[in-house]
Protein backbone atom coordinates (compact mmCIF):
# COMPACT_ATOMS: atom_id res chain seq x y z
CA UNK A 1 0.00 0.00 0.00
CA UNK A 2 1.24 3.47 -0.87
CA UNK A 3 0.46 5.86 1.53
CA UNK A 4 0.68 9.49 0.53
CA UNK A 5 2.78 12.00 1.87
CA UNK A 6 0.83 15.19 2.37
CA UNK A 7 3.12 18.27 2.61
CA UNK A 8 2.48 20.81 5.31
CA UNK A 9 2.17 23.68 2.74
CA UNK A 10 -1.61 24.34 1.63
CA UNK A 11 0.05 25.80 -1.95
CA UNK A 12 3.49 25.48 -2.74
CA UNK A 13 5.06 27.08 -5.49
CA UNK A 14 8.75 26.22 -7.02
CA UNK A 15 11.18 27.22 -9.46
CA UNK A 16 8.24 29.03 -11.06
CA UNK A 17 9.04 31.36 -13.64
CA UNK A 18 6.88 33.82 -15.96
CA UNK A 19 8.62 34.90 -18.87
CA UNK A 20 6.64 37.31 -21.89
CA UNK A 21 8.82 37.33 -24.89
CA UNK A 22 12.30 37.54 -23.81
CA UNK A 23 11.71 39.09 -20.47
CA UNK A 24 11.68 36.73 -17.58
CA UNK A 25 9.51 38.89 -15.14
CA UNK A 26 8.66 35.95 -12.49
CA UNK A 27 11.85 33.70 -11.34
CA UNK A 28 10.54 32.53 -7.23
CA UNK A 29 12.68 29.53 -6.58
CA UNK A 30 10.36 28.48 -3.83
CA UNK A 31 7.67 30.03 -1.68
CA UNK A 32 5.26 28.20 0.32
CA UNK A 33 1.44 29.18 2.02
CA UNK A 34 1.10 27.72 5.47
CA UNK A 35 -2.20 26.30 6.54
CA UNK A 36 -4.16 29.60 8.51
CA UNK A 37 -1.65 31.62 7.98
CA UNK A 38 -1.82 35.27 6.65
CA UNK A 39 1.46 35.37 3.53
CA UNK A 40 1.42 39.10 2.35
CA UNK A 41 3.40 39.61 -1.13
CA UNK A 42 5.26 43.09 -0.70
CA UNK A 43 6.97 44.75 -3.67
CA UNK A 44 6.88 47.77 -5.62
CA UNK A 45 5.33 48.53 -8.45
CA UNK A 46 6.22 45.85 -11.74
CA UNK A 47 7.53 43.47 -9.03
CA UNK A 48 5.60 40.79 -10.89
CA UNK A 49 3.57 40.82 -7.18
CA UNK A 50 0.29 40.06 -9.70
CA UNK A 51 1.72 37.48 -11.88
CA UNK A 52 2.76 35.32 -8.94
CA UNK A 53 -1.12 35.89 -7.62
CA UNK A 54 -2.47 34.75 -10.33
CA UNK A 55 -0.04 32.15 -10.55
CA UNK A 56 -0.72 30.60 -7.07
CA UNK A 57 -4.24 31.09 -7.87
CA UNK A 58 -4.40 29.01 -11.02
CA UNK A 59 -5.69 31.51 -13.32
CA UNK A 60 -2.57 31.91 -14.85
CA UNK A 61 0.31 29.41 -16.36
CA UNK A 62 3.68 29.76 -15.27
CA UNK A 63 6.00 29.76 -17.94
CA UNK A 64 7.70 26.97 -15.95
CA UNK A 65 8.17 25.80 -12.63
CA UNK A 66 5.03 23.92 -10.66
CA UNK A 67 2.38 24.95 -8.05
CA UNK A 68 0.79 22.34 -5.29
CA UNK A 69 -2.07 22.48 -3.81
CA UNK A 70 -1.75 20.34 -0.54
CA UNK A 71 1.34 18.58 -1.94
CA UNK A 72 -0.36 17.42 -5.36
CA UNK A 73 1.34 19.09 -8.33
CA UNK A 74 -1.67 20.13 -10.39
CA UNK A 75 -1.31 18.65 -13.87
CA UNK A 76 -4.81 18.87 -15.82
CA UNK A 77 -7.41 21.03 -16.56
CA UNK A 78 -10.23 19.49 -14.95
CA UNK A 79 -8.21 19.28 -11.81
CA UNK A 80 -7.72 23.08 -12.17
CA UNK A 81 -11.40 23.99 -12.29
CA UNK A 82 -11.92 21.82 -9.28
CA UNK A 83 -9.47 23.12 -7.48
CA UNK A 84 -10.69 26.90 -8.53
CA UNK A 85 -13.78 25.82 -6.42
CA UNK A 86 -11.83 25.68 -3.08
CA UNK A 87 -10.17 29.31 -3.38
CA UNK A 88 -11.37 32.49 -3.97
CA UNK A 89 -10.11 35.31 -5.94
CA UNK A 90 -10.41 39.16 -4.82
CA UNK A 91 -9.02 41.58 -7.33
CA UNK A 92 -8.33 45.43 -6.89
CA UNK A 93 -11.08 46.34 -8.59
CA UNK A 94 -14.49 44.95 -7.02
CA UNK A 95 -15.10 43.20 -10.99
CA UNK A 96 -18.99 42.68 -10.09
CA UNK A 97 -21.02 41.46 -12.68
CA UNK A 98 -24.23 43.60 -14.55
CA UNK A 99 -26.89 42.19 -11.84
CA UNK A 100 -27.48 42.35 -8.21
CA UNK A 101 -25.56 42.53 -5.25
CA UNK A 102 -27.62 39.23 -4.57
CA UNK A 103 -27.25 37.56 -7.24
CA UNK A 104 -23.57 38.65 -7.15
CA UNK A 105 -22.58 37.16 -3.93
CA UNK A 106 -24.72 33.93 -5.16
CA UNK A 107 -23.06 33.21 -8.19
CA UNK A 108 -19.95 31.43 -7.36
CA UNK A 109 -21.94 29.61 -5.17
CA UNK A 110 -24.36 27.90 -7.78
CA UNK A 111 -21.43 27.69 -9.98
CA UNK A 112 -19.54 25.56 -6.99
CA UNK A 113 -23.42 23.43 -7.09
CA UNK A 114 -23.71 24.59 -3.38
CA UNK A 115 -27.46 24.45 -2.72
CA UNK A 116 -29.80 26.95 -2.87
CA UNK A 117 -30.55 26.90 0.62
CA UNK A 118 -27.26 26.90 2.18
CA UNK A 119 -25.79 29.56 -0.45
CA UNK A 120 -28.98 31.79 0.89
CA UNK A 121 -27.90 31.36 4.42
CA UNK A 122 -24.05 32.07 3.14
CA UNK A 123 -24.94 35.29 1.16
CA UNK A 124 -27.08 36.93 4.10
CA UNK A 125 -24.34 36.21 6.47
CA UNK A 126 -21.68 37.63 4.54
CA UNK A 127 -23.45 40.36 3.12
CA UNK A 128 -24.31 41.12 7.28
CA UNK A 129 -20.90 40.45 8.33
CA UNK A 130 -19.34 43.20 5.84
CA UNK A 131 -22.12 45.77 6.74
CA UNK A 132 -24.07 45.62 2.86
CA UNK A 133 -26.76 43.42 3.72
CA UNK A 134 -29.25 46.06 3.13
CA UNK A 135 -27.67 46.64 -0.57
CA UNK A 136 -28.55 43.12 -1.47
CA UNK A 137 -31.42 44.50 -4.04
CA UNK A 138 -29.22 46.83 -5.57
CA UNK A 139 -27.58 46.68 -8.75
CA UNK A 140 -24.03 46.42 -8.45
CA UNK A 141 -23.12 49.09 -10.74
CA UNK A 142 -24.77 51.60 -8.54
CA UNK A 143 -22.75 50.94 -5.73
CA UNK A 144 -19.83 53.20 -4.39
CA UNK A 145 -15.92 52.06 -4.80
CA UNK A 146 -16.35 51.41 -1.08
CA UNK A 147 -19.48 49.48 -0.93
CA UNK A 148 -18.81 47.43 -4.05
CA UNK A 149 -15.54 46.53 -2.37
CA UNK A 150 -17.30 45.16 0.34
CA UNK A 151 -20.21 42.97 -1.42
CA UNK A 152 -16.45 41.64 -3.22
CA UNK A 153 -15.08 40.45 0.08
CA UNK A 154 -18.41 39.03 1.08
CA UNK A 155 -18.82 37.11 -2.49
CA UNK A 156 -15.01 36.00 -1.56
CA UNK A 157 -15.73 34.84 1.71
CA UNK A 158 -19.18 33.62 0.93
CA UNK A 159 -17.35 30.88 -1.04
CA UNK A 160 -15.67 29.55 2.30
CA UNK A 161 -12.25 28.81 0.07
CA UNK A 162 -9.53 26.75 1.89
CA UNK A 163 -7.15 29.71 0.29
CA UNK A 164 -7.92 33.22 -0.09
CA UNK A 165 -5.70 35.11 -2.96
CA UNK A 166 -6.21 39.61 -2.62
CA UNK A 167 -4.32 41.33 -5.27
CA UNK A 168 -4.21 45.12 -3.74
CA UNK A 169 -8.11 44.95 -2.34
CA UNK A 170 -7.77 48.56 -0.39
CA UNK A 171 -5.70 49.98 -3.13
CA UNK A 172 -8.25 52.40 -4.85
CA UNK A 173 -10.11 53.54 -1.71
CA UNK A 174 -10.17 56.66 -0.22
CA UNK A 175 -8.58 57.25 3.22
CA UNK A 176 -10.80 56.92 5.55
CA UNK A 177 -13.01 54.12 3.57
CA UNK A 178 -9.99 52.13 3.56
CA UNK A 179 -9.14 52.40 7.31
CA UNK A 180 -12.01 51.33 8.52
CA UNK A 181 -12.51 48.17 5.45
CA UNK A 182 -9.16 47.33 6.94
CA UNK A 183 -10.27 46.83 10.36
CA UNK A 184 -13.31 44.79 9.37
CA UNK A 185 -11.12 42.67 7.20
CA UNK A 186 -8.65 42.24 9.74
CA UNK A 187 -10.88 41.05 12.11
CA UNK A 188 -12.79 38.50 9.78
CA UNK A 189 -9.24 36.96 8.67
CA UNK A 190 -8.30 36.54 12.80
CA UNK A 191 -12.20 34.62 13.00
CA UNK A 192 -12.33 32.76 10.16
CA UNK A 193 -8.08 31.53 9.86
CA UNK A 194 -8.38 30.70 6.51
CA UNK A 195 -5.13 30.50 4.52
CA UNK A 196 -4.41 33.68 3.07
CA UNK A 197 -1.85 35.36 0.18
CA UNK A 198 -2.37 39.02 -0.18
CA UNK A 199 -0.68 41.21 -2.31
CA UNK A 200 0.07 44.80 -1.50
CA UNK A 201 3.00 47.61 -2.01
CA UNK A 202 1.30 49.32 0.98
CA UNK A 203 3.67 48.50 4.07
CA UNK A 204 1.05 49.85 6.32
CA UNK A 205 -1.00 46.87 5.51
CA UNK A 206 1.28 44.31 5.72
CA UNK A 207 2.34 45.36 9.26
CA UNK A 208 -1.36 45.26 10.30
CA UNK A 209 -2.23 41.60 8.60
CA UNK A 210 0.69 39.64 7.96
CA UNK A 211 1.60 36.52 9.69
CA UNK A 212 4.90 36.30 7.31
CA UNK A 213 6.33 38.85 4.64
CA UNK A 214 7.46 38.07 1.52
CA UNK A 215 9.53 40.89 -0.68
CA UNK A 216 9.78 40.69 -3.68
CA UNK A 217 11.64 43.01 -6.04
CA UNK A 218 11.75 42.60 -9.45
CA UNK A 219 10.72 38.96 -9.90
CA UNK A 220 12.51 37.71 -6.85
CA UNK A 221 11.58 36.55 -3.26
CA UNK A 222 14.68 38.62 -1.54
CA UNK A 223 12.97 37.52 2.02
CA UNK A 224 10.28 36.17 3.69
CA UNK A 225 9.86 36.70 7.59
CA UNK A 226 7.83 37.92 10.49
CA UNK A 227 6.84 41.55 9.60
CA UNK A 228 9.14 42.90 12.25
CA UNK A 229 11.94 41.00 10.99
CA UNK A 230 11.75 42.29 7.48
CA UNK A 231 10.82 45.81 8.28
CA UNK A 232 13.29 46.08 10.87
CA UNK A 233 16.63 43.75 9.68
CA UNK A 234 15.92 43.89 5.57
CA UNK A 235 18.46 41.67 4.15
CA UNK A 236 19.64 43.82 1.72
CA UNK A 237 19.70 47.61 0.49
CA UNK A 238 16.73 46.79 -1.81
CA UNK A 239 14.54 45.36 0.27
CA UNK A 240 15.80 48.27 3.11
CA UNK A 241 14.49 50.59 0.65
CA UNK A 242 11.03 49.15 -0.05
CA UNK A 243 10.10 48.97 3.44
CA UNK A 244 11.91 51.84 3.83
CA UNK A 245 14.59 51.39 6.54
CA UNK A 246 14.95 54.93 6.76
CA UNK A 247 18.64 56.10 6.46
CA UNK A 248 20.67 53.92 4.09
CA UNK A 249 24.45 54.94 4.30
CA UNK A 250 27.23 52.52 2.96
CA UNK A 251 30.40 52.16 5.09
CA UNK A 252 33.29 49.98 6.55
CA UNK A 253 33.63 48.61 9.83
CA UNK A 254 36.98 50.19 11.06
CA UNK A 255 37.40 48.29 14.48
CA UNK A 256 35.18 46.06 16.55
CA UNK A 257 35.42 45.48 20.91
CA UNK A 258 33.09 43.12 22.58
CA UNK A 259 29.52 43.87 20.35
CA UNK A 260 30.60 47.43 19.89
CA UNK A 261 31.66 48.51 16.29
CA UNK A 262 33.17 51.23 14.61
CA UNK A 263 31.71 51.99 10.80
CA UNK A 264 33.61 54.63 9.01
CA UNK A 265 30.76 56.43 6.23
CA UNK A 266 32.12 59.40 4.43
CA UNK A 267 34.58 61.12 6.68
CA UNK A 268 32.29 60.26 9.87
CA UNK A 269 32.17 56.81 12.38
CA UNK A 270 29.67 55.69 13.87
CA UNK A 271 29.13 53.27 16.66
CA UNK A 272 27.01 50.11 15.80
CA UNK A 273 26.00 47.73 18.30
CA UNK A 274 27.02 44.32 16.29
CA UNK A 275 29.23 41.47 16.14
CA UNK A 276 30.98 41.84 12.81
CA UNK A 277 34.50 41.98 12.45
CA UNK A 278 36.83 44.73 11.00
CA UNK A 279 36.86 45.54 7.14
CA UNK A 280 33.51 43.64 6.74
CA UNK A 281 32.20 46.42 4.27
CA UNK A 282 28.08 46.95 5.67
CA UNK A 283 25.04 48.95 4.74
CA UNK A 284 23.51 51.19 7.88
CA UNK A 285 19.88 51.03 8.25
CA UNK A 286 18.87 53.71 10.89
CA UNK A 287 14.87 54.55 10.88
CA UNK A 288 14.37 57.90 10.67
CA UNK A 289 12.26 57.88 13.73
CA UNK A 290 15.30 57.25 15.78
CA UNK A 291 16.87 60.11 14.99
CA UNK A 292 16.25 62.71 17.90
CA UNK A 293 17.50 66.33 17.03
CA UNK A 294 19.00 68.96 19.93
CA UNK A 295 19.61 72.69 19.47
CA UNK A 296 23.48 73.54 19.68
CA UNK A 297 22.68 75.02 22.88
CA UNK A 298 21.75 72.21 24.47
CA UNK A 299 25.21 70.66 23.70
CA UNK A 300 26.10 69.85 27.51
CA UNK A 301 23.71 67.63 28.70
CA UNK A 302 24.45 63.45 28.67
CA UNK A 303 22.98 61.38 27.35
CA UNK A 304 23.01 57.40 26.33
CA UNK A 305 22.88 57.95 22.95
CA UNK A 306 26.73 57.22 21.44
CA UNK A 307 26.24 58.87 18.57
CA UNK A 308 26.04 62.46 18.71
CA UNK A 309 26.49 64.68 15.09
CA UNK A 310 26.47 68.52 14.60
CA UNK A 311 24.63 69.04 11.05
CA UNK A 312 22.69 71.84 8.88
CA UNK A 313 19.31 71.66 7.93
CA UNK A 314 19.29 71.18 4.32
CA UNK A 315 15.40 70.69 3.97
CA UNK A 316 12.09 70.39 6.04
CA UNK A 317 9.30 68.13 4.38
CA UNK A 318 5.72 67.55 5.85
CA UNK A 319 4.40 64.10 6.01
CA UNK A 320 1.04 64.21 7.20
CA UNK A 321 1.91 65.09 11.30
CA UNK A 322 5.09 65.18 10.68
CA UNK A 323 8.21 66.39 9.11
CA UNK A 324 10.82 65.29 7.62
CA UNK A 325 14.29 67.07 8.85
CA UNK A 326 16.98 66.09 6.07
CA UNK A 327 20.29 67.27 7.84
CA UNK A 328 23.87 67.66 6.36
CA UNK A 329 26.30 66.22 8.57
CA UNK A 330 29.17 65.23 7.19
CA UNK A 331 26.82 62.20 5.23
CA UNK A 332 22.89 62.99 4.50
CA UNK A 333 20.94 62.00 7.58
CA UNK A 334 17.43 62.16 8.08
CA UNK A 335 15.16 62.62 10.83
CA UNK A 336 11.38 62.74 11.36
CA UNK A 337 9.73 64.57 13.99
CA UNK A 338 6.45 65.84 14.95
CA UNK A 339 5.34 69.33 14.06
CA UNK A 340 5.31 70.06 17.92
CA UNK A 341 8.78 69.85 18.28
CA UNK A 342 9.66 71.39 14.76
CA UNK A 343 7.80 74.55 16.23
CA UNK A 344 9.35 74.36 19.37
CA UNK A 345 12.39 74.20 18.37
CA UNK A 346 11.94 76.52 15.66
CA UNK A 347 13.76 74.95 13.07
CA UNK A 348 14.46 76.43 10.03
CA UNK A 349 16.32 75.35 7.24
CA UNK A 350 20.24 76.38 7.08
CA UNK A 351 19.85 76.16 10.93
CA UNK A 352 22.78 74.41 12.70
CA UNK A 353 21.60 70.94 15.00
CA UNK A 354 22.77 67.96 16.94
CA UNK A 355 21.55 64.68 15.56
CA UNK A 356 21.72 61.38 18.28
CA UNK A 357 21.38 58.09 17.93
CA UNK A 358 21.72 55.46 19.61
CA UNK A 359 24.32 53.10 18.57
CA UNK A 360 21.56 49.67 19.35
CA UNK A 361 19.15 51.24 17.37
CA UNK A 362 21.21 50.64 13.70
CA UNK A 363 20.30 47.49 11.67
CA UNK A 364 23.87 46.62 9.49
CA UNK A 365 23.53 44.54 6.64
CA UNK A 366 27.35 43.00 5.91
CA UNK A 367 28.79 42.44 2.28
CA UNK A 368 30.83 39.65 2.28
CA UNK B 1 -50.13 67.30 -50.73
CA UNK B 2 -53.35 65.47 -51.97
CA UNK B 3 -51.56 62.48 -52.86
CA UNK B 4 -49.76 62.07 -49.39
CA UNK B 5 -53.61 62.50 -47.51
CA UNK B 6 -54.81 59.85 -50.00
CA UNK B 7 -52.14 57.53 -49.07
CA UNK B 8 -52.43 57.75 -45.63
CA UNK B 9 -56.19 57.19 -45.75
CA UNK B 10 -55.55 54.18 -47.76
CA UNK B 11 -53.53 53.24 -44.97
CA UNK B 12 -55.41 53.06 -42.91
CA UNK B 13 -58.24 51.50 -44.48
CA UNK B 14 -55.97 48.63 -45.51
CA UNK B 15 -54.91 48.11 -41.94
CA UNK B 16 -58.73 48.64 -40.24
CA UNK B 17 -60.68 46.45 -43.11
CA UNK B 18 -57.59 43.75 -43.05
CA UNK B 19 -57.17 43.37 -46.41
CA UNK B 20 -56.00 39.67 -46.83
CA UNK B 21 -53.49 40.51 -49.22
CA UNK B 22 -51.94 42.99 -46.89
CA UNK B 23 -52.12 41.02 -44.32
CA UNK B 24 -50.04 38.07 -46.15
CA UNK B 25 -47.34 40.13 -47.32
CA UNK B 26 -46.72 41.70 -43.60
CA UNK B 27 -46.73 38.43 -42.20
CA UNK B 28 -44.19 36.79 -44.83
CA UNK B 29 -41.78 40.03 -44.37
CA UNK B 30 -42.17 39.25 -40.56
CA UNK B 31 -41.59 35.67 -40.96
CA UNK B 32 -38.51 35.93 -43.51
CA UNK B 33 -37.12 38.62 -41.13
CA UNK B 34 -37.62 37.16 -38.07
CA UNK B 35 -36.33 33.81 -39.13
CA UNK B 36 -33.01 35.28 -40.48
CA UNK B 37 -32.60 37.09 -37.56
CA UNK B 38 -32.73 34.34 -35.00
CA UNK B 39 -30.50 32.19 -37.19
CA UNK B 40 -27.82 34.90 -37.08
CA UNK B 41 -28.56 35.56 -34.02
CA UNK B 42 -27.24 32.20 -33.07
CA UNK B 43 -24.04 31.83 -35.49
CA UNK B 44 -23.58 35.80 -34.98
CA UNK B 45 -23.19 35.62 -30.75
CA UNK B 46 -21.13 32.25 -30.87
CA UNK B 47 -18.76 33.32 -33.54
CA UNK B 48 -18.50 36.77 -32.48
CA UNK B 49 -18.10 36.04 -28.80
CA UNK B 50 -15.23 33.36 -30.52
CA UNK B 51 -13.83 36.04 -32.50
CA UNK B 52 -13.74 38.72 -29.55
CA UNK B 53 -12.22 37.02 -26.80
CA UNK B 54 -9.79 34.68 -28.54
CA UNK B 55 -6.37 35.97 -30.24
CA UNK B 56 -5.16 34.30 -33.50
CA UNK B 57 -3.34 34.86 -36.61
CA UNK B 58 -5.24 36.58 -38.97
CA UNK B 59 -7.91 37.89 -36.55
CA UNK B 60 -7.49 41.49 -37.70
CA UNK B 61 -7.97 40.55 -41.03
CA UNK B 62 -11.14 38.85 -40.15
CA UNK B 63 -12.54 41.76 -37.77
CA UNK B 64 -12.21 43.74 -41.06
CA UNK B 65 -13.67 41.81 -43.21
CA UNK B 66 -16.69 41.42 -40.73
CA UNK B 67 -16.52 45.09 -40.48
CA UNK B 68 -16.73 45.75 -44.30
CA UNK B 69 -19.56 43.37 -44.46
CA UNK B 70 -21.59 45.05 -41.73
CA UNK B 71 -22.23 47.54 -44.91
CA UNK B 72 -22.18 45.09 -47.47
CA UNK B 73 -24.61 46.43 -50.10
CA UNK B 74 -27.78 43.82 -50.16
CA UNK B 75 -28.01 44.09 -53.88
CA UNK B 76 -24.60 42.40 -54.78
CA UNK B 77 -25.48 40.40 -51.61
CA UNK B 78 -28.76 39.37 -53.92
CA UNK B 79 -26.64 39.05 -57.16
CA UNK B 80 -24.15 36.36 -54.95
CA UNK B 81 -26.84 34.46 -53.65
CA UNK B 82 -28.65 34.32 -57.30
CA UNK B 83 -26.14 32.73 -58.72
CA UNK B 84 -25.25 30.27 -56.08
CA UNK B 85 -28.60 29.25 -56.14
CA UNK B 86 -29.76 29.52 -59.99
CA UNK B 87 -30.74 26.17 -61.31
CA UNK B 88 -27.10 25.21 -62.80
CA UNK B 89 -25.50 27.46 -59.91
CA UNK B 90 -23.34 25.46 -57.48
CA UNK B 91 -26.22 25.09 -55.48
CA UNK B 92 -28.63 24.77 -57.56
CA UNK B 93 -29.93 21.57 -56.25
CA UNK B 94 -31.72 23.05 -53.47
CA UNK B 95 -34.14 24.38 -55.67
CA UNK B 96 -35.03 26.98 -53.27
CA UNK B 97 -34.31 30.27 -55.32
CA UNK B 98 -37.42 32.72 -55.75
CA UNK B 99 -38.73 30.99 -52.39
CA UNK B 100 -39.27 32.70 -49.16
CA UNK B 101 -36.35 30.26 -47.72
CA UNK B 102 -33.83 31.71 -50.79
CA UNK B 103 -34.81 34.81 -48.91
CA UNK B 104 -33.92 34.10 -45.63
CA UNK B 105 -30.46 33.21 -46.87
CA UNK B 106 -29.67 36.09 -48.66
CA UNK B 107 -30.97 38.22 -44.99
CA UNK B 108 -29.44 36.00 -42.81
CA UNK B 109 -25.83 36.69 -45.01
CA UNK B 110 -26.81 40.62 -44.61
CA UNK B 111 -27.80 40.52 -40.56
CA UNK B 112 -24.62 37.79 -39.97
CA UNK B 113 -21.94 40.38 -40.04
CA UNK B 114 -23.63 43.13 -38.11
CA UNK B 115 -24.89 40.72 -35.37
CA UNK B 116 -21.41 39.75 -35.45
CA UNK B 117 -19.62 42.94 -35.39
CA UNK B 118 -21.95 44.40 -32.53
CA UNK B 119 -21.09 40.71 -30.51
CA UNK B 120 -17.20 41.25 -30.95
CA UNK B 121 -17.56 44.93 -29.91
CA UNK B 122 -19.51 44.34 -26.97
CA UNK B 123 -17.78 41.33 -25.49
CA UNK B 124 -14.34 42.96 -26.26
CA UNK B 125 -15.08 45.89 -23.81
CA UNK B 126 -15.82 43.49 -21.25
CA UNK B 127 -12.68 44.46 -18.97
CA UNK B 128 -10.33 41.51 -19.29
CA UNK B 129 -10.19 40.87 -15.78
CA UNK B 130 -14.03 40.26 -15.29
CA UNK B 131 -12.98 37.22 -17.29
CA UNK B 132 -10.28 36.53 -14.76
CA UNK B 133 -12.79 37.05 -11.74
CA UNK B 134 -15.92 34.96 -13.11
CA UNK B 135 -12.68 32.00 -13.68
CA UNK B 136 -11.81 32.42 -9.84
CA UNK B 137 -15.87 32.24 -8.92
CA UNK B 138 -15.29 28.63 -10.34
CA UNK B 139 -16.82 29.08 -13.94
CA UNK B 140 -16.32 26.20 -16.57
CA UNK B 141 -15.36 27.35 -19.66
CA UNK B 142 -18.90 27.37 -21.07
CA UNK B 143 -20.26 28.74 -18.01
CA UNK B 144 -17.78 31.66 -18.61
CA UNK B 145 -19.19 32.32 -22.22
CA UNK B 146 -22.62 32.24 -21.00
CA UNK B 147 -22.01 34.87 -18.35
CA UNK B 148 -19.75 36.79 -20.60
CA UNK B 149 -22.48 37.25 -23.12
CA UNK B 150 -25.42 38.08 -20.52
CA UNK B 151 -23.18 40.43 -19.07
CA UNK B 152 -23.12 42.05 -22.67
CA UNK B 153 -26.92 41.48 -23.24
CA UNK B 154 -27.01 45.11 -24.03
CA UNK B 155 -25.06 45.53 -27.03
CA UNK B 156 -26.51 42.34 -27.99
CA UNK B 157 -30.03 43.98 -27.87
CA UNK B 158 -28.89 46.46 -29.70
CA UNK B 159 -27.27 44.13 -32.20
CA UNK B 160 -30.64 42.64 -32.56
CA UNK B 161 -32.00 45.64 -33.32
CA UNK B 162 -29.81 46.90 -36.00
CA UNK B 163 -29.67 43.52 -37.61
CA UNK B 164 -32.96 43.04 -37.72
CA UNK B 165 -33.84 46.95 -38.80
CA UNK B 166 -31.11 46.26 -41.72
CA UNK B 167 -33.48 43.05 -43.08
CA UNK B 168 -36.64 43.88 -42.80
CA UNK B 169 -36.36 47.24 -44.68
CA UNK B 170 -34.08 45.65 -47.10
CA UNK B 171 -35.19 45.21 -50.82
CA UNK B 172 -32.64 44.47 -53.32
CA UNK B 173 -31.88 41.41 -52.54
CA UNK B 174 -35.35 40.12 -51.63
CA UNK B 175 -36.24 41.06 -55.24
CA UNK B 176 -33.54 39.70 -56.76
CA UNK B 177 -33.63 36.54 -55.03
CA UNK B 178 -37.50 35.92 -54.23
CA UNK B 179 -38.65 37.57 -57.08
CA UNK B 180 -41.94 39.52 -55.78
CA UNK B 181 -44.22 36.87 -56.71
CA UNK B 182 -47.48 37.30 -55.23
CA UNK B 183 -48.73 35.13 -52.75
CA UNK B 184 -45.20 33.28 -52.53
CA UNK B 185 -42.43 35.97 -52.07
CA UNK B 186 -44.37 39.42 -52.20
CA UNK B 187 -42.69 41.16 -49.43
CA UNK B 188 -43.56 44.90 -48.34
CA UNK B 189 -40.14 46.55 -49.35
CA UNK B 190 -40.64 44.82 -52.68
CA UNK B 191 -44.06 45.59 -52.64
CA UNK B 192 -43.61 49.27 -52.24
CA UNK B 193 -40.77 49.16 -54.87
CA UNK B 194 -43.35 47.73 -57.32
CA UNK B 195 -46.37 49.92 -56.76
CA UNK B 196 -44.14 52.99 -57.04
CA UNK B 197 -43.15 51.98 -60.46
CA UNK B 198 -47.24 51.51 -61.51
CA UNK B 199 -47.47 54.97 -60.35
CA UNK B 200 -49.94 53.66 -57.47
CA UNK B 201 -48.21 56.23 -54.85
CA UNK B 202 -50.90 55.87 -52.76
CA UNK B 203 -50.87 51.91 -51.97
CA UNK B 204 -46.96 52.20 -51.91
CA UNK B 205 -47.06 54.98 -48.89
CA UNK B 206 -49.76 53.07 -47.28
CA UNK B 207 -47.65 50.09 -47.09
CA UNK B 208 -44.92 52.49 -46.52
CA UNK B 209 -46.48 53.63 -43.28
CA UNK B 210 -47.53 49.78 -42.63
CA UNK B 211 -43.65 49.03 -42.78
CA UNK B 212 -42.55 51.74 -40.73
CA UNK B 213 -45.10 50.94 -37.67
CA UNK B 214 -43.91 47.52 -37.39
CA UNK B 215 -40.54 48.45 -37.23
CA UNK B 216 -41.47 50.65 -34.74
CA UNK B 217 -43.45 47.92 -33.07
CA UNK B 218 -40.63 45.25 -32.96
CA UNK B 219 -38.33 47.75 -31.58
CA UNK B 220 -40.06 49.06 -28.97
CA UNK B 221 -40.39 45.61 -27.56
CA UNK B 222 -36.66 44.83 -27.64
CA UNK B 223 -36.11 48.49 -26.01
CA UNK B 224 -38.44 47.55 -23.33
CA UNK B 225 -36.85 44.40 -22.62
CA UNK B 226 -33.36 45.96 -23.03
CA UNK B 227 -34.15 48.93 -21.06
CA UNK B 228 -35.80 46.73 -18.05
CA UNK B 229 -32.60 44.35 -17.75
CA UNK B 230 -30.83 47.30 -17.36
CA UNK B 231 -32.57 48.71 -14.49
CA UNK B 232 -33.74 45.49 -12.69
Amino acid sequence: MITKVKSIATVAATNLTMSFDVHKILDVSSLQVLPNEVLVIIGPNGSGKTTLLLCLALLMKPTTGDIKYSGETIIDERLILQLRRRIAVVFQEPLLLNSTVWDNVTLGLSLRNVSKNEAKDRAQKWLERFGVANLAKRQARTLSGGEAKRVSLARAFALEPEVLFLDEPFTALDSPTRQALLEDFESVLRETKVSTVMVTHDRNEALVLADRVAVLIRGQIRQVGKPDEVFNYPVDEEVAGFVEAGNILAGEIVSDNEGLAIVETGSREIEVVSNLKTGTKVTICLRHEDVTLALPGAESFTSSARNRFKGKVVRLFPVSSQVRVTIDCGFPLVALITRRSLEGMGLKEGQEVIATFKASSIHLISHK
Amino acid sequence: MDLILDGIVQAFKLLIQGDPEVIKICLLSLGVSFSATLISLVFGVSLGVAIGLNRFKGRRFLVTLINTGMGAPPVVVGLIVTIFLWRYGPLGFLHILYTPAAMVVAQCIISLPIIMGFTLASVQQIDPKLRLQIQALGASRGQMLWLLVKESRLPLLAAVMAGFGAIISEVGASMMVGGNILGQTRVLTTAIVMENSKGEFAVAIALSIILMILVYAVNLVLTVVQQRSRLS
